[in-house]
């Protein structure tokens, strides 16, 4: 996936987690990536992640830090 | 309790016993020629003797229609009652004598046959109905043996045939005027469009204002045809070839509504599909596609030797089974030895057999070794899935077809029955009729806002891309107006979700006066529309695609059964969710275990427990990761990652997303397998064509959108030579990975051990039953009509936060109009099937439905050639002028490879399940005076990319 797509899907999962609270939200994004997503686009997550967490939402950046942890 | 006898094991089930069933709480007992039988209140004197054995003679009379009591030919004489009623209008009392043979009804049923033949032409023996007809029969069952008025008076025999509409004949001169056309057009079919002109003599049938059949209203669903007792109505087929000599019970390929059809043949060649009158889905009705468009099962295009070749600028080499075979083996083994395990996948279809489908997830994960197998669900009702799961517990629409005859109020939302779902929008607006009142959430104003003795209460016509606003409105007048079923909440389901959801949807944002700035659905109709889904008695929600594809499909699913929980909406007749499936297998294809994170039964890929029940069972570890979804495959590919993919039966390249970037996928990908009946679109980047069978070819089952599992029976051997699941196990095997099944009801078998919710599925019990709903097991034997009738499958229904989230895509200055697209009731999907039938003739072409004010200040008039742009791409279309869509929205279908209308949709898609935002992509409409370069590139490259080398 390209960057733009990652940044896009996991804006719009958190966007439906956000009503949730924070903690639910972050484990929403963080479940949701872990069960329908690739090993490769999880990958490649991470990967943006670390080179950059501009364009990503907070929600998402503590999302990929469990994924990061669990992975 | 009401109740009805059950037809007496002497009587063929298939016997017409004259007039419809009647439920009663009571029954009476009738004497019919001295012979006593019981029989429920109500049921007429017909059928009374019918059930007794005794046919009385009829013509107008059908038990699939309401009785009508005009041939005059039942009569009878009943002890005590004056003159001789019709048996067909008379109902039964308790006590009742009746006699239906004596010297007098002899005379007279003679003399009304007698004036019926002097105006009848008696060719008899050169007549399509030889065989079939109900006026001969009767004639010679009332004893007929002269015409005393001769045959030269004035007479209709002279009047001309229609022959306009190509699958049947209307012939006047044969047409005794028992109305039995025109009834069937109204109760069954719901249409209308038949009506008898003139009085007395002059009496005819007239289709629509006397037009041709073909330019009239009709829909072409033959329902006249089955019902017309002569030669007057009559399939082409039959006129050309003659009766059928044998029959064989199947199901329709076509949509989810899985009607089940007699394949009636001559030898080996089908001649007529007829309803069946006991098919459980259907109950002997029909559309214009499964009753007629099957001829594309013998096309001259149909791919019967598979082919292969090394480059897709390569022209085909015709081969044998087992070159095509190792040469896919061999190719999908050298990718994965170059770029790992991962790199290749598979998509499983669902146009065919659980069976088919089922050995295809398997010999991903099992002989590919990993995950990444998908299906067109993905595509379409993905976000079903992940909806009803989390708010119920699967994925699975709750009802059966009939439970619509007890719904009070109707909810369609996003969906186009009459179109696409056409048997079932006639059973729908059959309760319409009789009542029940409907909503219509659509952006266009569908045929069942306004048609013949139908009128949506409500149409709430929303912009496009706005629906979850407009259920969260719906939703916020019945938490803060105090029309929640209290008691069905707190008894069904998990109260602390519920809590946090009433808070949540009572907040003034989601109230239909905020959201009535996204909508454009007036607050106050939205309102009303929710008191009346609310208290309006039992409240039926049917949804399609217009609901699932679009960036928030799934939150829309969640929406709609968080209102039929709130609402107490579930679980017994005339409520619930219903997804209108799309093809004819989608319910089955999911179920099967054809998406990456899940096996058979949607069992996550994760649970350790289920993996390893089929890592038992196959003989084979499992990798515990979700594979790829659909769209991520191509993605993939354009990174150099995914490298070969096994296609079943789907044509990605017209009816996915994106076109260019689907191609431009495909043709980074070193092995493009295609199993298929035709050279699709995709073939064109096949390097194997593997040749698939058409559905009268198939041995195994079809899932319908009511969960009914059918069985679908070959008529004929493969035409190809090999069935579509021995040929994937075949592949498997080449790959490494041993797989055989003595036959396919052995496939189901394994499929009933590993799913619990099939264990009671097989081949022998669904002959046996004529078909189930799953679940289907130890506890629910005869299997499951309605869902969640005591508990929910996940135990307490869940509420869920869905809050309204505009789609990214936006109209804007340069793409102002957003186009939304659908189907049309004569073509189906990517047009593979129907365009290769006469179905054509009704739509030749997809067009552009533009709203006059939009073509009027682009100078677009009727007909013209419009070029259709968005940020994605261009095409060409014609233009048709219409206000069924409003101001500022187009719309069209895409059963026209040419049209490419995916070449314009973008890559935006669902949040959770990644199905594509058809539903919603800006464009621009212009005038245009050539075909677009996308238009003329694929013209260049299907040349390039079709050419066959025959083999010797």
């Amino acid at each position: 996936m390209t960057d733009d797509d990652i940044i896009r899907m996991t804006r719009q999962i958190a966007g439906f987690f956000e009503p949730y609270g924070h903690d639910a939200t972050v484990d929403g994004i963080a479940d949701h990536i872990r069960n329908f997503w690739d090993p490769r686009m999880r990958a490649d997550l991470l990967l943006l992640a670390e080179k950059s967490t501009d364009n990503l939402q907070p929600s998402v950046i503590e999302a990929v830090k469990r994924l990061t942890a669990s992975d | 309790m009401s109740k009805t006898i059950s037809i007496p094991s002497n009587i063929s089930p298939d016997k017409d016993l004259g007039t419809p069933a009647v439920e009663s709480e009571n029954t009476v007992s009738v004497s019919i020629d001295g012979r006593a039988i019981t029989v429920p209140d109500g049921v007429s004197v017909m059928r009374a003797a019918a059930l007794a054995g005794t046919d009385i003679p009829k013509l107008c009379a059908t038990d699939s229609l309401k009785a009508f009591g005009s041939c005059r030919l039942c009569l009878v004489e009943i002890e005590g009652r004056k003159g001789t009623p019709a048996s067909c209008t008379t109902p039964v009392e308790d006590g009742m004598t009746v006699i239906t043979q004596n010297d007098r009804l002899a005379k007279l049923r003679r003399g009304v046959m007698e004036l019926y033949i002097s105006d009848h032409p008696l060719d008899c023996l050169t007549c399509a109905a030889n065989g079939d007809c109900e006026l001969q029969d009767r004639a010679g069952q009332v004893g007929l043996r002269d015409v005393r008025y001769g045959y030269a008076g004035e007479n209709h025999l002279e009047l001309e045939t229609d022959h306009s509409n190509p699958y049947f004949d209307f012939d006047p001169s044969k047409c005794i005027v028992c109305s039995r056309c025109v009834r069937a057009c109204d109760e069954i079919q719901g249409t209308l469009a038949l009506t008898v002109e003139g009085r007395g003599f002059d009496s005819a049938i007239s289709a629509s204002v006397s037009q041709p059949f073909f330019d009239s209203e009709c829909v072409s669903c033959g329902a006249c045809v089955q019902a017309c007792p002569t030669a007057t109505l009559t399939e082409k087929t039959i006129v050309d070839k003659g009766q059928p000599d044998r029959s064989v019970l199947t199901t329709c390929a076509y949509c989810g509504v899985g009607c089940s059809f007699e394949a009636e043949l001559k030898g080996g060649e089908v001649v007529r599909m007829t309803p069946h009158k006991h098919g459980g889905a259907n109950s002997g009705h029909s559309c214009v596609k499964g009753r007629f468009a099957w001829g594309y099962a013998t096309h001259k295009d149909r791919i019967l030797k598979p082919m292969i070749r090394d480059s897709i600028d390569a022209p085909w080499q015709e081969t044998g089974w087992d070159e095509a075979i190792r040469f896919a083996a061999e190719k999908f083994k050298a990718i994965q030895a170059d770029h790992g395990t991962d790199s290749i996948g598979g998509i499983t279809s669902s146009r065919c057999t659980n069976e088919e489908v089922y050995v295809v997830q398997k010999m991903v994960r099992a002989a590919f070794a990993n995950n990444n197998v998908d299906t067109c669900a993905r595509v379409c009702h993905s976000p079903t899935g992940y909806g009803l799961k989390q708010t119920f517990g699967t994925s699975a629409g709750t009802q059966d077809f009939k439970s619509v005859e007890q719904a009070d109020v109707i909810l369609v939302c996003g969906a186009n029955p009459t179109d696409a779902h056409p048997v079932f929008a006639s059973r729908m607006k059959k309760r319409l009729r009789e009542g029940a009142r409907l909503i219509v959430i659509d952006p266009r104003r569908i045929d069942l806002v306004r048609t013949p003795h139908i009128e949506a209460e409500h149409h709430l016509q929303l912009r496009p891309g706005t629906n979850v606003a407009v259920v969260n409105a719906l939703a916020h007048v019945v938490v803060t107006e105090g029309l929640v079923d209290k008691n069905f909440v707190a008894e069904r389901c998990e109260d602390a979700a519920f809590q946090r959801w009433a808070e949540f949807i009572s907040d003034p944002a989601n109230s239909p006066e905020t959201l009535e700035a996204d909508s454009g659905v007036p607050a106050d109709e939205i309102r009303k529309a929710a008191r009346l889904y609310a208290t309006g008695g039992n409240a039926a929600i049917y949804y399609g695609l217009g609901v699932t594809e679009h960036s928030q499909g799934s939150s829309m699913v969640m929406g709609l059964a968080n209102l039929a929980m709130a609402t107490g909406n579930i679980g017994r007749e005339g409520v619930g969710i219903n997804p209108l499936r799309g093809q004819n297998n989608v319910q089955g294809s999911c179920d099967m275990g054809s998406f990456p994170h899940e096996l058979p039964g949607y069992r996550h890929i994760s649970d350790d427990a289920t993996r390893k029940s089929f890592e038992t069972r196959w003989a084979v570890s499992l990798s515990a990761e979700p594979g790829l979804r659909i769209p991520n495959m191509f993605s993939s590919a354009l990174k150099g990652h995914f490298r070969g993919l096994f296609v079943q039966g789907e044509d990605i390249a017209q009816s996915d997303p994106n076109s260019e970037h689907v191609i431009a996928a495909l043709e980074a990908m070193d092995c493009v397998v295609v199993q298929d009946l035709f050279l699709n679109e995709t073939a064109a980047f096949a390097h194997v064509f593997l040749p698939g069978t058409s559905f009268l070819e198939k041995d195994g089952t079809f899932t319908n959108a009511e969960r009914r599992i059918n069985r679908v029976r070959p008529v004929n051997p493969p035409l190809q030579g090999l069935s579509e699941w021995e040929t994937v196990c075949r592949l498997a095997s080449a790959m490494g990975y041993d797989m055989t099944y003595p036959d396919a009801a052995a496939i189901m078998e394994e499929i009933a051990a590993m799913t619990p919710t099939f264990a009671g599925v097989s081949f022998a019990s669904l002959d046996e039953k004529g078909s189930v709903q799953w679940p289907c097991n130890e506890a629910m034997p005869d299997g499951t009509p309605t869902m969640h009738a005591d508990a929910f499958v996940r135990g307490k229904g869940q509420f869920m936060l869905t809050a309204y989230i505009p789609t990214e895509e936006r109209s804007n200055r340069n793409f102002p109009l957003l186009l939304t697209t659908g189907r049309i009731l004569s073509q189906y999907n990517v047009g593979a099937q129907t365009r290769r039938t006469h179905n054509s003739r009704w739509h030749d072409q997809d067009v552009l439905e533009i709203h006059p004010s939009d073509a009027e200040t682009r100078g677009v008039r009727e007909g013209d050639l419009v070029a259709l742009s968005s940020r994605i791409g261009s095409t060409t279309l014609r233009a048709q002028i219409t206000d069924r869509v409003p101001p500022g929205v187009v719309y069209t279908t895409f059963h026209h490879p040419e049209s490419g209308a995916n070449v314009v949709t973008t890559e935006l898609s669902d949040w959770a399940t990644s199905c594509p935002e058809y539903k919603v992509t800006a464009v621009e409409v212009a005038p245009s005076n050539m075909p677009s370069a996308w238009s003329r590139r694929r013209e260049e490259r299907r040349k390039r990319t079709s050419r066959i080398d025959v083999a010797e």
